[in-house]
C-alpha cells in the first residue's frame, strides 16, 4: 500500500529503546483490542455472546503499554482485570480464545465454566481473575513470592482499578508484597468510574498514587492514554523489581468511555466529559505520533489494520458456530481427586 | 516407640514434610522467631530459614491468597491461622478464589490452611470456634479434623501431599492433653476421606470427630459399665470428602445413631450427616437419628456458661440412653 502521509525528512529518535517493529507492535495490539471488542459487540447484538460484554474503549494504551514492559522471554507474569484485554493479548492470549470465552464454547480455555476474559495460562504467564476485586493482589504476591524464593529473575504485574483499591484484599496484598519486597508492579488503572461511582467517592486522596507512601513503596502517576508514556514508566518499575528493588504503584489516568458493561447506558456520565475524553483517544493520538515522527508510514499502519481485520474475520468464522460444552462435563474437575462430582440421584431416575 | 503429644505429632509431620520436599513452606502470623502462638513451628526458622518460614502481617486474606499464588507456581504452602476463628477473614479468598481455581481456570492449588480451633478452653467467642460448617458447603475444598496424635501427624502429611486445597482443623484442647506412642522412623500417612473406628460396639453408633471423639469414648465406657450398652464410636477424621460408607456400615450393624459435634446445632455438619443417613440407610434405622451439638449461642467465656453451652460427656450418655430405649 502506498504511503500517503508526508513524514518528516528525518525520523525522530526512537523512544525508550524501542525498535520500529516494537512501536508498530504496540499499535497492532491497541488496534487488535479495539477491533476485537467491536466484533464482540456485533456478536453480543446477535445474542451469540452469552453473558455481559466489558469494553476497554479508550483504555487500550494503558493495558498494552504496561504489559509490553514485561519480558516474556524471562517468564514475567501478569494478572489482568476486566478492562485489560489488551494486556492479555500482549501476553499471548488469542482472539480465538477470547471469542470462545465470550460465546461459552466447549473449546474455550475454561470449557464454558467462566465468562469473558476470566481465564489464564500458567505457561504464557497470565492468571484467570475472579470478580471479587482486589483478590488478585494477594494471589500475585504469592506468585512473585515463588519467584523470590526460587531466586528467579521474574517479575509480576497486577492490575487494579480505582474501585478495587478500596478493598481490604488490595490493602492486605500490597502491604504484604511491600514488606516482603516482592518483584511486583501494581498498576492502578484509574478510569474515573467503578460501575457508576466516580473516583472521588471511592477515596478521599487527591490522587490514588498518594497511597504508595503509606506502603513504603514508590508511586508514579502517568497519562494512561499515551502508550509510550505508559511503557516509559512501567519499564523502569519492572526492571527495578527484577533487580530486587521491590514493588511500585503506578497510577495510569485514563477514562472509561463505555458503561460498566454493554447494558449500561452511562446516564450518570456528563456528556461533555465523554466528548472531552473522545478527543484524547489513545489510538488516534498514537497513530498521529507515529506518522509525525516518521516511526511508521501510512502504508505500514494500513497494513497492520488490514492484518487485524483479516485475523478477526478468520477468528470469528472459526468460532461462532462451534458447539457449547456437553452438559455433564459440568461435573468434571472440581478436585484433582476425586476427578468428578457425583450425579444427583434424581437424574438417575427413570422417566 | 516414643510418647508424643498431639501438638508434637503435628509438629513432626510438618517438619518431616519440610525436610522431604523443599517446595513446602510455612507462612503465618508469628510463626518464625516466636515459633507460633502455640509453638507448633518452634525451631522451624532456625532449621529452614526465613524464606521457608515466613512471618506475615496480620492479613489472613493475604496469607491465604499468597499461598494460592505460590501453589499455582508449584510450591506447597502451609498457611497458619493463629486461631482458626480468624479464617473467616479469609472466607472470600478461600471460597471464591481457592476453591474454584481448578474448576474455573484449571489452576493447581495444592495448599494447606491449618490452625487451632475448638472450645473447652475458656477462650470466649473468638478463640474457640469450629468453622467446619462454614466451608463444608463449598465444592473444591477438603476438610480434615484429626482427633489423635497419630492422625495429627498422618493427616498433616497427607494434606501437604494432596493436590487439592485442604483445610486442616486441629483442636487446641487436645494439643498437650493427648499423648500417644508413635513409632520412630515410620512414615505415617493417614488417608484423606477415610473414617476411623475408634471403638467397636453393637448397640448404637456415635458419629463424631476431633475432641468430641474422646467425650464419646468416655460416654461409651460409662454406658458399658452402667447400662451394659455396647457403643460404637466412629471418628470421621475427614469431613470433606465424607466417608459415607463407614457411617452406613456402622449403622447396618447398630441400627441406632447419634451424631455429635462441638459446633452449634443449626446449620451444623450433623445436619448434613443425618441427611446422608436418611438417603442411604433409612431402612436400617430402628430409631430416629439424633444429634448432640452446642447450644445455638456464641461461645461464652465464664466456665459455668461455657460448660453449659458445649456438649459434655454426660450429655452424650443421656442422649445415648434415650436412643437405646427408643
Amino acid at each position: 500500500m502506498a504511503s500517503t502521509a508526508a513524514p518528516s525528512a528525518v525520523p525522530a529518535t526512537l523512544p525508550h529503546g524501542l525498535s520500529r517493529e516494537q512501536l508498530h507492535e504496540l499499535y497492532y495490539f491497541m488496534c487488535l483490542t479495539r477491533s476485537l471488542e467491536a466484533r464482540l459487540v456485533n456478536l453480543y447484538r446477535q445474542t451469540k455472546v452469552i453473558g455481559g460484554l466489558f469494553r476497554s474503549l479508550g483504555q487500550e494504551a494503558d493495558s498494552v503499554g504496561s504489559a509490553y514492559a514485561l519480558d516474556r522471554t524471562l517468564g514475567d507474569f501478569l494478572s489482568p482485570l476486566i478492562r485489560n484485554l489488551g494486556s492479555m493479548l500482549v501476553q499471548g492470549a488469542t482472539p480465538v480464545e477470547i471469542l470462545r470465552q465470550y460465546m461459552a464454547k466447549a473449546d474455550s480455555p475454561t470449557r464454558g465454566r467462566e465468562l469473558n476474559i476470566h481465564y489464564g495460562d500458567l505457561d504464557r504467564g497470565f492468571l484467570g481473575q475472579i470478580s471479587h476485586l482486589g483478590d488478585m493482589v494477594p494471589v500475585m504476591a504469592g506468585v512473585t513470592l515463588s519467584f523470590k524464593m526460587r531466586k528467579q529473575a521474574r517479575v509480576g504485574l497486577v492490575y487494579v482499578g480505582d474501585g478495587a483499591m478500596s478493598t481490604g484484599t488490595f490493602h492486605e496484598g500490597i502491604n504484604f508484597a511491600a514488606v516482603q519486597r516482592l518483584p511486583l508492579v501494581i498498576i492502578c488503572e484509574n478510569n474515573g468510574y467503578s460501575y457508576s461511582t466516580p473516583t472521588h467517592k471511592q477515596s478521599a486522596v487527591k490522587q490514588l498514587v498518594d497511597k504508595a507512601p503509606a506502603y513504603g513503596i514508590p508511586g508514579i502517576r502517568a497519562d494512561g492514554n499515551d502508550v509510550l508514556e505508559v511503557y516509559g514508566v512501567t519499564k523502569p518499575a519492572v526492571e527495578r523489581a527484577r533487580a530486587g528493588g521491590g514493588c511500585t504503584l503506578i497510577e495510569l489516568v485514563t477514562y472509561r468511555r463505555k458503561g460498566h458493561a454493554e447494558h449500561d447506558n452511562q446516564s450518570y456520565v456528563p456528556k461533555d466529559e465523554l466528548a472531552a475524553w473522545a478527543k484524547k483517544d489513545p489510538i488516534d493520538r498514537y497513530r498521529g505520533r507515529l506518522q509525525e515522527t516518521g516511526w511508521a508510514t501510512e502504508g505500514e499502519l494500513a497494513a497492520i489494520d488490514a492484518r487485524i481485520h483479516d485475523e478477526l474475520d478468520r477468528a470469528v468464522a472459526l468460532t461462532e458456530n462451534e458447539p457449547l460444552p456437553v452438559a455433564d462435563s459440568a461435573l468434571d474437575g472440581v478436585l484433582a481427586d476425586p476427578p468428578r462430582a457425583p450425579l444427583e440421584w434424581y437424574r438417575r431416575l427413570d422417566g | 516407640m516414643a510418647e508424643v503429644t498431639y501438638l508434637e505429632a503435628l509438629r513432626q509431620g510438618l517438619w518431616e514434610e519440610m525436610e522431604r520436599d523443599e517446595r513446602v513452606f510455612i507462612l503465618g502470623e508469628d510463626v518464625g522467631a516466636y515459633g507460633g502462638a502455640f509453638k507448633v513451628t518452634d525451631g522451624f526458622l532456625g532449621r529452614f530459614g526465613e524464606e521457608r518460614v515466613i512471618d506475615t502481617p496480620i492479613s489472613e486474606a493475604a496469607i491465604v491468597g499468597a499461598a494460592a499464588g505460590a501453589a499455582h507456581m508449584g510450591l506447597r504452602p502451609v498457611a497458619e491461622m493463629q486461631f482458626i476463628d480468624f479464617i473467616s477473614c479469609a472466607y472470600d479468598m478461600l471460597t471464591n478464589y481457592v476453591a474454584t481455581a481448578r474448576y474455573r481456570a484449571g489452576l493447581p492449588t495444592p495448599m494447606v490452611v491449618r490452625g487451632p480451633g475448638g472450645g473447652y478452653v475458656r477462650g470466649g467467642p473468638f478463640h474457640s470456634q469450629n468453622p467446619e460448617a462454614a466451608f463444608l458447603h463449598t465444592p473444591g475444598l477438603k476438610i480434615v479434623c484429626p482427633a489423635t496424635a497419630r492422625d495429627a501427624k498422618g493427616l498433616i502429611k497427607s494434606a501437604i501431599r494432596d493436590d487439592d486445597p485442604v483445610l486442616y482443623f486441629e483442636h487446641k484442647y487436645l494439643y498437650r492433653r493427648i499423648k500417644e506412642d508413635l513409632p520412630e522412623g515410620e512414615e505415617i500417612l493417614t488417608p484423606i476421606g477415610k473414617a476411623r473406628l475408634a471403638h467397636e460396639g453393637t448397640d448404637l453408633t456415635i458419629v463424631t470427630w476431633s475432641a468430641m471423639v474422646f467425650k464419646a469414648l468416655e460416654a461409651a465406657e460409662k454406658l458399658a459399665q452402667e447400662d451394659g450398652l455396647s457403643v460404637e464410636v466412629l471418628d470421621l477424621r475427614t469431613l470433606l470428602p465424607m466417608d459415607d460408607e463407614a457411617i452406613m456400615a456402622s449403622i447396618r450393624k447398630t441400627n441406632r445413631v447419634l451424631v455429635a459435634h462441638e459446633d452449634t446445632r443449626t446449620g451444623g455438619v450433623a445436619g448434613e450427616i443425618i441427611a446422608r443417613i436418611n438417603d442411604q440407610a433409612f431402612e436400617w434405622l430402628d430409631a430416629p437419628v439424633k444429634r448432640v451439638a452446642a447450644h445455638d449461642v456464641p461461645l461464652p467465656y465464664a466456665p459455668t456458661l461455657e460448660d453449659f453451652v458445649l456438649p459434655q460427656t454426660d450429655d452424650l450418655v443421656r442422649a445415648a440412653r434415650w436412643l437405646a430405649a427408643y
